[in-house]
């Protein structure tokens, strides 16, 4: 037996902090392997900062940029952003620099950078991405980062761990995006209290990463600062085929006996598919609760919501069915990547010739910065992680959320449907 | 209107209500006057230097734009007082010399009551009901940090040291 049992996240953060142990509460400074930004939150807010410390960035091998909030610029205010991070980037050269090639979240890991153990900041709040590879990867703010850029470093709380287990299998059409929804439900969005949650079960192990990211990535609407899931075989071939060595995956999981606060048992066979009502994700509630709700848009986009298993979701839908006449059906696929790999297996023409409207790669009117965004009063049901209050467009528009499959069916009834009516429906 | 006065707001107050996306583009004037909106349409016209703002729980949930907190204190607002706090809001406001207190009984406070508050000692004084209420203390090296006015000038203090000391 281990003289310290500890939790992945305690495992993670005493790496980065230089110990051979932490415990849950203690105050620590840890070195930081990698930080990301884009194009909002990064280098238009952070070069004065730095400017005014009369400092440059500590390690800019260690520094990624992603242009995706912004892009394509659609008007001159958008166009000097990200004039202004393409030059910072050449300025201070920048390790690592993806101008337009998808969302932060899903460019950063196609490229390898997220390999286990590292300790990685991200200037946005759903970093908790990088979980999926056994990275502790949290989000900050613009001035945080400064900090990070400027030092290396950064202080925080080791978090405790909040057990989120699924066993059993998911039934078909239900996916990742369910799960997290129903947990959004189940424990509120402040459930995960700024500590770390930690996915397990066999429907968990089942998944592949991308599936693993939107847990991870969404442990943000659950409020925790963390979302972790012990790297295993599919970590390392997905890394493998990014150009990665994993390395050692066996020493990044928690020790049987390390101290865990809760542990939330689900029984992942049961779960129906959800949707989430606005203005929060936490007004989740399965699909068959809701009566014949109408919609004007639907809209697959998003880190959490626009990758390849995603999109294939929405085309299991879509192949040989029509987006219904009243509907406006957007597709932004997360990544270059993405998009290039589903033109290739024929899943964009599943979507387009199914009536989609294609947007480019990027954040478009997930977080209401770019194109596609909502008039007032219109209805919207969106594969994207959050529905607050206006932050898709019009402050009187709806949203609700929902996984893929839910938002594809929905395109084709031309209101909220179950999806699992159509996966198992003889196309007409 | 007393001074000091608190504006009540319940939970889960967002970061898009907050620091609505479709203003950030802009600088943190337009953003302010925009700020909490599409909730009420009263606040940013007629929030006061001085001002305190009272959330319930899980304060500031949502993104990582630290507009959100910005535009408060572009406003004059002096601290935040909240039931709980969503993480990297807390970081973000003490990051940028914004005082923000965890205190269990703010629904003790009522709305245009005027308050009165010590950080180091946690303690909010509500002069209009005569109650005092108490509130988790700040950390020393984080009050350190608010009280410098935020990690900016904080590391500025810590770079000219490293600088005189070469
Ligand atoms: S796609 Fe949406 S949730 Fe993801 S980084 Fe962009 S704005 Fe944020």
């Amino acid at each position: 037996m281990l003289a310290h049992p500890q939790t992945l996240a305690e495992k993670l953060v005493a790496r980065a902090a230089g110990r051979s142990f932490v415990r849950a509460g203690e105050i620590v400074t840890a070195r930081v392997d990698l930080a990301m930004m884009h194009d909002s939150g990064g280098p238009r807010r952070v070069a004065p900062i730095l400017e005014r410390l009369g400092i440059g960035v500590w390690d800019p091998a260690r520094v990624i940029v992603v242009t995706d909030h912004f892009t394509p610029a659609g008007d001159s205010e958008s166009a000097r952003i990200l004039d202004l991070t393409r030059r910072w980037v050449a300025a201070n050269d920048i390790g690592h620099f993806y101008d337009m090639r998808g969302i932060s979240h899903v460019v950063v890991p196609e490229h390898g950078h997220l390999t286990p153990g590292l300790f990685v900041v991200g200037g946005d709040s759903h970093s908790p991405t990088g979980g999926a590879f056994g990275c502790f990867m949290f989000g900050v703010g613009a001035t945080e980062m400064a900090g990070v850029l400027a030092t290396g470093e950064i202080w925080l709380r080791v978090p405790e761990t909040i057990v989120v287990a699924f066993e059993g299998r998911l039934g078909a059409g239900v996916v990742a995006k369910d799960m997290m929804l129903a947990l959004c439900a189940r424990l509120g969005m402040d459930g995960g209290d700024y500590q770390a949650i930690e996915y397990r079960g066999a429907a968990i192990e089942a998944f592949g990463m991308e599936e693993r990211m939107t847990l991870c990535n969404m442990a943000a609407e659950l409020g925790a600062q963390v979302g972790l899931i012990a790297p295993d075989a599919a970590t390392t071939d997905y890394l493998r085929r990014a150009g990665t060595d994993a390395g050692d995956v066996a020493t990044w999981r928690s020790d049987s006996d390390a101290t865990i606060r809760t542990t939330h048992a689900f029984d992942a066979a049961a779960l129906a598919p959800q949707v989430a009502a606005p203005h929060s994700p936490a007004n989740a509630a399965p699909v068959t609760a809701y009566g014949p709700t109408a919609i004007d848009q639907c809209y697959i986009g998003a880190c959490t919501g626009a990758k390849l298993a995603d999109l294939h979701m929405a085309a299991a839908i879509l192949r040989g069915r029509k987006v219904a006449k009243q509907v406006r059906l957007m597709v932004a696929p997360a990544s270059l990547e993405a998009l290039n790999r589903a033109t290739a297996d024929g899943t964009l023409a599943a979507l387009t010739e199914a009536g989609a409207i294609l947007l480019p790669s990027g954040c478009n009117a997930c977080g209401g910065y770019g194109i596609g965004v909502l008039a007032e009063g219109e209805v919207c049901i969106a594969s994207t992680a959050r529905n607050f209050k206006g932050r898709m467009g019009a402050a009187s528009a709806e949203v609700y959320l929902a996984s893929p499959y839910t938002v594809a069916a929905a395109a084709v009834a031309g209101r909220i449907v179950d999806p699992r009516d159509l996966l198992t429906a003889p196309i007409a | 209107m007393p001074n000091n006065r608190a504006w009540i707001f319940g939970d889960n107050i967002d970061t898009d209500v907050l620091a609505p996306g479709r203003y950030m583009k802009g600088g943190i004037e337009e953003l302010a006057r925009h700020c909490l909106e599409s909730i009420d349409q009263r606040f940013a016209n007629e929030v006061a230097p001085g001002d305190y703002l009272v959330g319930g729980r899980n304060f500031g949930m949502g993104s990582s734009r630290e507009q959100a907190a910005q535009a408060l204190k572009h406003l004059g607002v002096a601290a935040v007082i909240a039931r709980s706090f969503a993480g990297i809001f807390y970081r973000n406001a003490l990051n940028l010399g914004l005082v923000a207190l965890v205190c269990r009984d703010v629904g003790r406070i009522r709305a245009n009551d005027a308050l009165e508050v010590n950080a180091a000692a946690g303690r909010i004084v509500d002069k209009t009901t005569g109650e005092t209420l108490r509130c988790e203390p700040l950390p020393a090296h984080l009050l350190a940090m608010v009280q410098a006015g935020g990690l900016v000038p904080h590391l500025e203090q810590r770079f000219i040291r490293s600088m005189e000391n070469r």
